[in-house]
């Protein structure tokens, strides 16, 4: 149990994908132009992650060395593929939303990365408490940028308007406004650990 | 004319870095040197407009008259995965020195997203085969350029001092920005040159 729970830590907070580990960019800045959206993206993927980081925890005795990755790349592409349809037949607005991101989660480095780096080694419940740490990280990560890029860029955060119309810098909103919010975010978490 | 349109669109005013963030980590990762930045521009190029003819066909030929459009996304992702291979295999004994040059790069490209992304968009928006390659090379020839010209205000900054916090990764995010920003200053031209041609 204590191991559960340090695994789940240590993805949020000690190996956070998007601000430590510094991977999954594209979705990190493609979809977070407002809260609700980064969040959508984060919890997408955290599907994706912990059921990849299952299913390949069970079958990597089973999986030659040599195939190895394009094996776990099936796998991820068949679970983008059942997320793709989940997602179609219960929240269609938010599948328009997040468009093109939803079918390339098979390219995010997160998930791979972390087929590769744990859950071949590990059991299948170390494995999921490691999908599920990773996922919230990234969640977090995710809807605390476009928290604060909707925020900056129209003066609300979860559609909830905090400050006036006039308020808003559109900048933060367009493409300009997602690197120079998460360089800003980065910065800001390496002096805090400092 | 329609052409030359989705050739300007896709290099300037919908960049697929600058605009679109698709292929963001070899823009952040391998944008170090101009050299490095050029060869990684050059293989995606390459591989790009081969995946884009590959999965095209594959999309027109295979999955639409089967009722098998539900396995895009499998389907894609392992053909372009076989594709890089090939090519890497081909490569290395047709053209030794291009391998060279570009070799290194290959394996980076199957997790890049904007191959599978570009594959998938072609058919998207329901171009044809010549306006999928044309929009496949543009865009490619777009992630060169934000590339090579990041590379270059990346070189530069290794000259300037930069507060301790800010150094690596966010100062490159923040300069990445300000690219971003200045090719903003195209936007608006795609709607004029669709004017200029007549084609609205």
């Amino acid at each position: 149990m204590n191991n559960s729970i340090k695994y789940i830590w240590n993805g949020i907070v000690k190996e956070n994908p998007t601000f430590v580990l510094l991977l999954g960019m594209c979705p990190t800045l493609g979809t977070t132009s407002s809260a609700i959206n980064g969040m959508s993206m984060g919890l997408a993927t955290t599907f994706v992650l912990i059921l990849s980081n299952l299913i390949i925890s069970l079958i990597k005795d089973y999986v030659p060395d040599a195939v190895r990755i394009p094996c776990y790349v099936v796998v991820i592409a068949s679970l983008v593929t059942i997320l793709q349809m989940l997602m179609q037949a219960y929240v269609p607005d938010i599948y328009a939303t997040l468009g093109l991101f939803i079918p390339l989660i098979v390219v995010n480095c997160i998930i791979l990365g972390r087929a590769e780096a744990f859950a071949a080694k590990h059991g299948a419940v170390d494995s999921i408490c490691d999908g599920i740490g990773i996922g919230i990280g990234f969640t977090l990560a995710l809807t605390l940028l476009g928290g604060v890029r909707e925020f900056l860029g129209t003066g609300a955060v979860f559609g909830q308007v905090l400050q006036g119309e006039d308020f808003g810098m559109l900048m933060f909103v367009l493409a300009p406004g997602a690197f120079i919010a998460l360089g800003f975010l980065i910065a800001l978490v390496n002096k805090i650990k400092k | 004319m329609e052409y030359v349109l989705i050739f300007i669109t896709a290099i300037f005013v919908n960049n697929i870095v600058l605009a679109q963030f698709l292929g963001i980590c070899p823009f952040l990762g391998v944008s170090r040197k101009i050299g490095t930045a050029g060869g990684m521009g050059a293989a995606v190029t390459f591989v790009l407009v081969l995946a884009t003819i590959v999965t095209f066909l594959l999309q027109k030929y295979v999955l639409d008259p089967c009722g098998l459009g539900y396995l895009q996304t499998i389907a894609f992702i392992l053909v372009i995965a076989a594709l890089v291979q090939m090519v890497e295999i081909i490569l290395k004994k047709v053209s030794p020195s291009l391998y060279q040059a570009l070799g290194v790069f290959l394996p980076l490209i199957t997790t890049n997203c904007c191959i599978l992304g570009v594959a998938i968009l072609v058919i998207q928006k329901d171009y044809s085969m010549l306006q999928g390659v044309v929009y496949a090379f543009s865009t490619a020839l777009g992630f060169a350029l934000a590339m090579i010209v990041f590379a270059g205000l990346r070189e530069q900054l290794e000259f300037s001092k930069v507060p301790k916090a800010m150094r690596g990764m966010p100062i490159a995010l923040i300069t990445a920005g300000l690219l971003s920003m200045a090719f903003m200053g195209f936007s608006g031209v795609d709607g004029g040159l669709k004017t200029l041609f007549g084609l609205n």
